[in-house]
């Protein structure tokens, strides 16, 4: 279990995270949900460690992140696996390359152990046939399914996801939001997620949570959505008229 | 204020650079790849730099030096200390300046506004230390190569042009760069080449590596890298040569 309590975290002066608490449990999809500049990047940023809080405490599985040494730290890191908004592969190696990388900077495999094990994650992420090839020649789907492949190749605990979906059409963001489901459940992977995109926090959100100006707005499941009166959630996630009428549909049928 | 606070980071940068790299396997295939980016791939431009500019001096010098008091030996003398003790190490060090610092800087700064540098970060990766070292260590010991090759060009480049042209005869020239020669401006030109070699492979990386934005900013930060590269080579240049020699 991740546990965050009390973070802040602000830049110059100006307060970006004020106090979020939350847990995030192993095999549940958790999303952040909230608009542009309401601190889910920072929030997602502070649990990797690429940021460090202000102050408040980020508990791995009852290890506090700030009281470890940079090894400790180091191991911990191993144990994290993270899906990057653009994918963040990197240019210069090939698919089999890029997922072969934390292997080779941590796991003591031979060669061969390594590429089964690559040869394994791409068949999980449905992309048997790409191994040679380079980011630049993969479609933006393909470079996302590359990036949770290389998130999950060292069988990670932890796995968060900065907007997915960004930059997908509907149909590969479905097929991306159900593999990273389906790797969660599979895996028992404590999962965190970025998102705009409503299709997908409506599909997979088992736990949302909604941020507003560096605050925990509301917390709930992708059932509880439709029903809140939270003004935030209604604010937010019922802007458009599509999502309007879809939740009026619903309250109607389930009266 | 503001130039203090770039030197403190860039030291602070060099700590996290220095440290034990985390798999030697995965540093020493990253040595060998630096070494053909950085090294084998300017060695044509450097030879061809050198060779042609070599053959300019000795013209210059030939067609400078009309007193039939001033003996024509002169002419390979002045090539051979103008290339070893200043062309070859300073001059071709801003060149590659320009061109390696460039490269350097902007595929950091790609790799930091792509999130790249944030993956490895995140992987438990020390970022510093494992893109930043191997550059180092490739240019510091790839470059003295280099530029020994530079002044073996430019004075053959000398000899080619005075061949050709008739200004000179060769006997002249070969008798020039052998007149008064000291081993130690060789070892003086690869002392500040090994300089030059870490400033080139520091400023640009540290221009990059903190780069904020977009491709614009990476331009950005790729000009002032070779700006400053250039910057610090003159200067350094300036209290080595009063070091070394004086």
């Amino acid at each position: 279990m991740i546990e965050v309590t009390d973070l802040y975290k602000e830049f110059k002066g100006i307060p970006v995270l004020k106090g979020v608490s939350t847990t995030f449990e192993k095999g549940v999809t958790n999303m952040i949900i909230g608009q542009s500049g309401s601190g889910k990047t920072v929030f997602l940023k502070c649990l990797v460690g690429l940021h460090v809080p202000d102050s408040g405490i980020i508990c791995f599985d009852g290890r506090k992140q700030k009281e470890l040494d940079i090894k400790e730290q180091r191991l911990l890191r191993q144990e994290i696996g993270m899906v990057f908004q653009g994918g963040a592969l990197y240019d210069s190696l090939t698919v089999e390359e890029n997922i072969m990388f934390p292997l080779k900077m941590f796991a003591e495999q031979s060669f061969s152990e390594r590429m089964d094990r690559v040869n394994f994650v791409l068949k999980r992420v449905n992309l048997e046939n790409a191994n040679k090839k380079f980011p630049a020649e993969l479609s933006g789907g393909m470079q996302k399914r590359v990036s949770i492949a290389r998130a999950i190749v060292m069988n990670p605990k932890y796995l968060f996801c900065d907007e997915p979906n960004s930059g997908l059409d509907p149909n590969t963001a479905t097929v991306i939001d159900n593999l990273i489901k389906e790797i969660t459940e599979e895996y028992q992977i404590i999962t965190v997620i970025n998102s705009h995109d409503m299709n997908s926090v409506m599909e997979i959100g088992e736990k949302i949570i909604l941020l507003k100006d560096g605050v925990k707005e509301w917390e709930g499941s992708n059932k509880e959505i439709f029903i809140t009166e939270n003004e935030a959630v209604v604010n937010f996630v019922y802007s458009s008229n599509l999502f309007k009428k879809v939740r009026e549909a619903y309250l109607k049928e389930t009266k | 204020m503001k130039y203090l606070k770039h030197v403190g980071k860039y030291f602070l940068m060099l700590r996290q650079v220095f440290k034990k790299p985390q798999k030697w396997s995965v540093f020493r295939e990253m040595l060998f790849r630096e070494i053909e980016d950085l090294g084998l791939k300017s060695l044509g431009i450097i030879a061809f730099i050198s060779f042609f500019v070599g053959g300019v001096v000795a013209i210059q010098t030939a067609l400078n030096v009309d007193s039939p008091f001033i003996p024509k030996y002169l002419i390979g003398f002045a090539t051979m200390r103008s290339m070893i003790l200043e062309f070859a190490p300073t001059f071709m060090s801003v060149i590659l300046a320009g061109k390696v610092g460039s490269y350097i800087s902007s595929s950091i700064g790609t790799m930091r506004v792509t999130e790249q540098i944030d993956a490895l970060e995140v992987m438990g990766i020390n970022s510093l230390n494992y893109l930043v070292l191997p550059k180092i260590i490739a240019t510091m010991f790839f470059y003295p190569l280099l530029i020994s090759l530079a002044m073996f060009l430019g004075i053959f480049g000398g000899y080619v042009a005075g061949t050709l042209t008739n200004l000179f005869s060769s006997e002249d020239f070969l008798y020039g760069i052998r007149l008064d020669f000291d081993p130690y401006y060789i070892q003086y030109a690869l002392i500040k080449t090994v300089v030059f070699a870490f400033v080139i492979a520091t400023i640009p990386a540290y221009h990059g590596y903190y780069v904020k934005g977009g491709s614009l900013e990476v331009g950005r930060a790729s000009t002032q890298a070779v700006v400053w590269t250039s910057v610090v080579i003159i200067l350094l240049n300036y209290f080595l040569t009063q070091m070394l020699l004086a």
